[in-house]
């Protein structure tokens, strides 16, 4: 018996998941090994693929910088050639000047709060990211860059993947039922731009209620009938 | 002292009616604090302990940073009001000296190698102290962190042993530390079987040590099952 | 300390051998000088290797604790100078100095190593209050037990001012001129057996200190019993290998207890 739980259980630190050599187990935090077992490091759930490969998705926790991810930062400081930014990491990431201007800039006449000020949103990629110095953020790209409006919802980063979906399944749900533009900052932070403050009221309602039954399963069907009853409670449907 | 005081009754009962290897009663609770990223209460008879983990974040002042790990720190203080006499809110040596062991202990749970030039705070905070407060209080930042979503080995079950009047007792309240003869805190991470905190402070033959151990084993085991119990019925829903 | 000589450290330990030539369970050369200050009412030079500490003793006059009005007073105080070593900073003692001193003081307190009972002068009013401080003058490793080892040779070779009442009863002076020694009861030491991949040493040296993964700190009374422990370090135990450390302990303290008598003998000849 070489994995000792079942998928989609709830697992906690410390907790025997597998035993034995014929378990794949894909390099990640969440899951540590002493010897030939496997022991869960997060509380979590259970993911248990083709009966052998096993991965832990943890429930709680804080964003991980990853090169290439989307994320939602917002100005925390300004130096004289860059932005000091909050993505709800470990580490504050770094917004160069001279990525988001496309000028040349001269740092004696130009202030950057004038282009990006402190409490700003910005829709960002992370460029570069090591360990050994914070992250580096980039807003090139199509639909990157300062956010002006719509509403922003954080919920808990680990909780991400869960209103993605699987190929994306729940939030393309959630779109179509509430008529919203929604943007997933994989740090945790949603941007959410609706016909009407009211859609959007509902879209963030239905995000936060993912948040919270993140580990319970029949979920993206309770998520519709949620937004159906809201929408129709807010008189914008029948 | 020692002698004066009746801690064993007749009928092998304790001061508070407990027999020898019983536990107090116990209460824990998970995410009971809004600001820090994971928080957790913990009671055992009259002590009461809060924890609250912030990070992994960045530290400052910056020259504490290690380039390959994250840095822990952690305070283990006693309000005012938690004791008969009030306490200066000024550490103590002995809240220094068990801020460090506390801190060692939770070193060798805490995957800290995964986020370099962070720090990890923990802060346990006894707001009722009717002895036990570092074994609660490591039971309850054990909580905390799985609850911030930090890697870990295992959760932190932990209990003292004392001796009065000649008798190996579990889990001793104020009394009993004050009068015994001896009392020996210790933490363990249950399902490695591996010993993070030791302490004896008293006076045993080897016999009774190897005794207390096996004692402190009983207890550590159920305290293990409440800790499990008490991460789990966050996830439960209504 | 460079990673190769942190792995060659620990290979030798593997094999059951040391840097400096000394069996897993050898403490390095011990030298102890009891009453090595004239001013000091008690005190002792204790050297394990290199490290070297001084511990002294002062005595004076005051009130008991109100939870303990008919017993004297005894305090235990430990500094680590920057002139033992580049890794001290100057101020306050700091939380292995801290530590280091808490750990000496339960065991002597548990163990009522000193009957403090009889250092009550007029109970409830006046007792005896004793300072024993602990200063490290070189850092070579394992300070705690060496720091044991002054402090418990200062308390058995002290020799304390006779306390006498004044005619009101309340008033009471120290004649210098007559002195005893302090109501001793039991002897102990502190042994700290070190884990070093899975293998046990005792009395680690500076070097040996980097690769260890935690330590267990034994006191051992003369007697043969257990009179306090503190788990020191950020590794773990498991069960079988804290009982194993116990032994170790238990074992080599008969080498300690053999370097304080000894010691003690010296004087009295």
């Amino acid at each position: 018996m070489p994995i000792l739980v079942q998928h989609r259980q709830i697992v906690l630190p410390g907790q025997l998941l597998a035993e034995g050599k014929d378990v794949e187990v894909k390099a990640q935090h969440t899951i540590y090994r002493v010897g030939d077992k496997y022991y869960s490091s997060v509380i979590g759930l259970a993911d248990i693929q083709e009966g052998k490969k096993l991965s832990v998705i943890a429930l709680e926790g804080f964003y991980f910088p990853k090169v290439d991810d989307i994320v939602i930062g917002m100005i925390v400081d300004t130096g004289l050639t860059s932005w000091t930014v909050d993505i709800r990491s470990p580490y504050l990431a770094i917004l160069h000047a001279s990525d988001v201007l496309n000028k040349p800039f001269n740092p004696l006449k130009d202030n950057l709060r004038r282009h990006l000020d402190i409490g700003d949103l910005v829709l960002s990629k992370i460029s570069q990211f090591d360990r050994t110095r914070n992250p580096v953020l980039t807003v090139k790209g199509k639909g990157l860059g300062k956010i002006t409006k719509g509403v922003i919802v954080e919920i808990v980063p680990s909780r991400v993947p869960r209103v993605i979906g699987r190929r994306g399944s729940m939030i393309n749900m959630v779109k179509e039922e509430t008529k919203c533009q929604i943007t997933i900052g994989l740090n945790g932070r949603i941007w959410i731009i609706g016909p009407t403050p009211v859609h959007e009221e509902v879209a963030v309602l239905a995000i936060k209620k993912i948040e919270r039954e993140t580990h319970t399963s029949g979920l993206t069907d309770r998520v519709k009938m949620f937004i159906r009853e809201e929408l129709r409670k807010r008189g914008l449907t029948k | 002292m020692i002698g004066k005081i009746k801690l064993i009754d007749e009928n092998g009962l304790r001061v508070d009616g407990r027999k020898p290897g019983e536990l107090r009663p116990v209460k824990m609770e998970v995410g009971v604090l809004k600001n820090a990223d994971g928080s957790a209460y913990v009671e055992q008879g009259n002590t009461r302990v809060l924890a609250a983990v912030y990070g992994p974040r960045e530290i400052h002042p910056k020259h504490l940073t290690l380039p390959d790990r994250a840095i822990l720190r952690t305070r283990y203080h006693m309000v005012p009001y938690s004791t008969d006499e009030r306490k200066s809110p000024a550490p103590t040596r002995r809240e220094i000296e068990l801020s460090k062991v506390i801190r060692e202990a939770l070193e060798s749970v805490i995957f800290v190698e995964l986020y370099p030039r962070t720090t990890i705070d923990v802060f346990i905070e006894v707001i009722q102290a009717d002895a036990g407060t570092r074994t609660a209080g490591l039971m309850a930042a054990s909580l905390a962190l799985a609850d911030a979503g930090i890697p870990m080995r295992d959760l932190i079950a932990a209990v003292a042993v004392g001796k009065v009047n000649g008798t190996l007792v579990l889990d001793i309240n104020q009394v009993e530390d004050e009068f015994g003869e001896a009392d020996m805190p210790i933490a363990m991470m249950p399902n490695l079987g591996e010993i993070v905190l030791l302490q004896l402070n008293g006076v045993l033959t080897e016999e009774e040590f190897y005794e207390a151990l096996k004692l402190a084993q009983k207890g550590i085991v159920q305290l293990y099952e409440i800790e499990k119990q008490a991460l789990m019925r966050k996830y439960c829903l209504g | 300390m460079s990673r190769l000589k942190k792995s060659s450290i620990v290979s030798l330990i593997k094999k059951g051998l040391r840097v400096d030539g000394r069996k897993l369970n050898e403490y390095r050369e011990i030298t102890i000088i009891p009453n090595y200050i004239a001013k000091a009412e008690g005190s002792a030079y204790a050297k394990i290797g290199g490290t070297l500490v001084i511990a002294g003793l002062k005595v004076g006059i005051g009130t008991p604790y109100p939870d303990t009005p008919n017993c004297g007073v005894i305090t235990v105080n430990a500094e680590f100078v920057p002139f033992a070593s580049p890794t001290f900073e100057p101020g306050p003692p700091d939380e292995n100095a801290i530590e280091l001193a808490r750990v000496i003081d339960r065991s002597i307190r548990e163990l009522k190593v000193i009957d403090l009972e009889k250092l009550a002068i007029i109970p409830g009013e006046k007792v005896y209050i004793l300072w024993l401080d602990i200063y490290v003058f070189d850092h070579d490793g394992n300070l705690l037990d060496t720091s044991m080892l002054a402090a418990i040779t200062t308390l058995l070779t002290a020799r304390i001012p006779k306390a006498v009442i004044k005619e009101d009863g309340k008033t009471v002076e120290l004649n210098k001129e007559v002195s005893e020694p302090l109501p001793i009861t039991n002897k102990v030491v502190t042994v700290s057996v070190g884990k070093v991949n899975g293998k046990f040493i005792v009395d680690p040296n500076i070097d040996e200190e980097q690769v260890l993964d935690c330590r267990l700190a034994i006191s051992i009374s003369e007697d043969g019993r257990i009179a306090g422990m503190q788990k020191m370090g950020s590794g773990t135990f498991a069960l079988n290998e804290v009982i194993e450390a116990v032994k170790i302990a238990k074992e080599a303290s008969k080498t300690l207890f053999d370097k304080i008598n000894e010691a003690i003998r010296s004087i009295r000849k």
